[in-house]
């Protein structure tokens, strides 16, 4: 790609192809908020399909542990592929459409939460399950109502990795035209518009530790015995 | 390939794919797959080293006075959060540019750059916390029998911090590997640039063929490196040849620290 000389036509720090550019951020205003919204759904579309596939595979990895050993290892496979190869792997099923951008990161999730949720159902106390189970509960009830709420922690701290990787990994999803501020990215690699990449990845910094901080705050509202009741 | 439509059959895809492999024209020049697998392969090489040669006596430095843990856990958080695409996208249009750089190829430098970045995070927390999880009372013992602070660090510490400090370099090779696939995405070197070409000519072919290569190439780097940390547990090792069960296994488990690959 050939760059332009640049002229001194305009006055604004545009045309002069700032990296710090407010006219940037009020002129193209509408442009960020698209890519941001888009951003948001993939994201969050992703990693709560990769949540809803995580749950089942996790509790048959524990009740059959003969197949832990398959699921970890199938995931970690899934996590070692690069994400543009991922994504060029799904095309031929599901074509330039966000559903490749949504499968390939739905992988990814939950090849992430898997390992969390094992982990956290592994470290629920024993005594307790077996109080529970000398109360009379049922398998289902003792899963909803006793271990899943202590495995609570270790699950939001596998959603907390899941959506941060996940914000930084949609920017690739450009490839198929669906990567929310990685479409940005890919656009100003061609025209060489600094604003306009400066502007993309810090918002996309943002994003990420906004889903964390959002993560944080509902576990500490999810499980408020960690508080109440300190031993 | 039919932009917004999948349903192309397996079949064909798989016979296109072979043909892909077979037709010599895409082996060859600047962009056949041979060069672009070379690049691949002198960038991750290049990176590792240059990120284990910074990063491990740092971590394990950090971990050896133990200091510098939150440093630890904030890198490898930040370094999460910070999409590759865009650290790639800000050097290579930024003041270090995409200069042909010898045989790494176009924006050469840039892409180096950004896996080296991407690289560290891993290998210095794994180390620090590898450091740090040494049994104290074991080295409270050897510092009783006698050893030195290098003695201990060489023959106590470093071996049982081995396991965590072979899966970080285990995770930097990783995560190098996949970071320069997206160095295609700023038109720079390596094999993540068949995929792009594929996407530009709507070759569907070409584009599983160069996924293909870059996917089974990452799977036999990890598992590699899987091979080469179980030969240098000492503690796994010895439990091995004692007939007894590894405890933990093969896996990582959530607490050790990775990063995001690209």
């Amino acid at each position: 790609m050939v760059l332009s000389e640049e002229a001194p036509v305009g006055e604004n720090c545009m045309v002069r192809n700032e990296w710090i550019c407010p006219e940037y951020l009020t002129s193209r205003s509408d442009l960020l908020t698209d890519a941001l919204v888009q951003h948001v759904w993939l994201t969050v579309v992703s990693v709560v399909i990769g949540l809803v596939i995580a749950l089942p595979l996790a509790l048959l990895a524990r009740r059959y542990p003969r197949l832990e050993g398959a699921v970890v290892g199938t995931t970690t496979a899934i996590y070692t592929i690069p994400s543009l190869a991922l994504f060029a792997l799904l095309v031929p099923v599901s074509g330039l459409s966000a559903g490749t951008v949504v499968t390939g990161l739905a992988l990814y999730s939950l090849t992430i939460l898997v390992r969390y949720i094992v982990e956290g159902l592994h470290a629920v106390p024993a005594d307790v399950v077996e109080a529970a189970q000398g109360m009379g509960y049922g398998a289902r009830r003792l899963l909803w109502t006793v271990e899943l709420p202590l495995a609570l922690p270790s699950v939001m701290a596998g959603l907390r990795v899941a959506a941060v990787s996940t914000v930084a990994l949609t920017t690739v999803g450009s490839i198929v035209s669906y990567g929310g501020l990685g479409n940005l990215l890919l656009e100003a690699v061609n025209t060489q518009f600094k604003p306009q990449v400066l502007t993309a990845s810090v918002l996309c910094v943002l994003l990420a530790f906004a889903f964390d901080l959002l993560i944080v705050v509902s576990q500490r509202l999810m499980t408020p015995w960690t508080r109440a009741r300190a031993v | 390939m039919d932009p917004g439509k999948g349903g192309v059959g397996v079949l064909d895809v798989l016979r296109g794919v072979l043909d892909w492999f077979q037709d010599p024209s895409n082996w060859q020049g600047e962009e056949g797959l041979t060069n672009r697998l070379v690049e691949h392969l002198l960038l991750t090489g290049t990176a590792t080293l240059v990120a284990v040669l910074l990063g491990l006596p740092l971590g394990i430095w950090l971990g050896h006075v133990g200091k510098g843990g939150l440093l630890a856990v904030n890198i490898s958080n930040v370094g999460r959060a910070v999409p590759t695409f865009a650290v790639l996208t800000m050097l290579s249009i930024g003041p270090i540019g995409t200069d042909e750089l010898g045989p790494y190829g176009r924006a050469g430098l840039a892409t180096l750059i950004s896996l080296v970045l991407f690289a560290l995070p891993p290998v210095i927390t794994n180390a620090y916390v590898g450091m740090r999880e040494v049994d104290r009372d074991t080295v409270e013992a050897a510092r009783g029998m006698g050893m030195e602070a290098a003695q201990l660090l060489r023959r106590v510490e470093l071996p049982l911090a081995m396991p965590l400090i072979v899966t970080g370099v285990r995770l930097a090779v990783v995560q190098v590997w996949a970071t320069a696939t997206i160095a295609a995405l700023v038109a720079g070197p390596g094999l993540g640039r068949i995929i792009t070409l594929g996407f530009r000519r709507q070759d569907v072919s070409e584009v599983v063929a160069g996924a293909l290569v870059v996917a089974v190439i990452a799977l036999v780097l990890e598992a590699l490196m899987a091979l080469l940390q179980r030969s240098l547990d000492p503690v796994g090792r010895a439990l091995r040849s004692s007939g007894s069960r590894v405890v933990g296994g093969e896996a990582p488990a959530p607490e050790q620290v990775t990063s995001s690959s690209g």
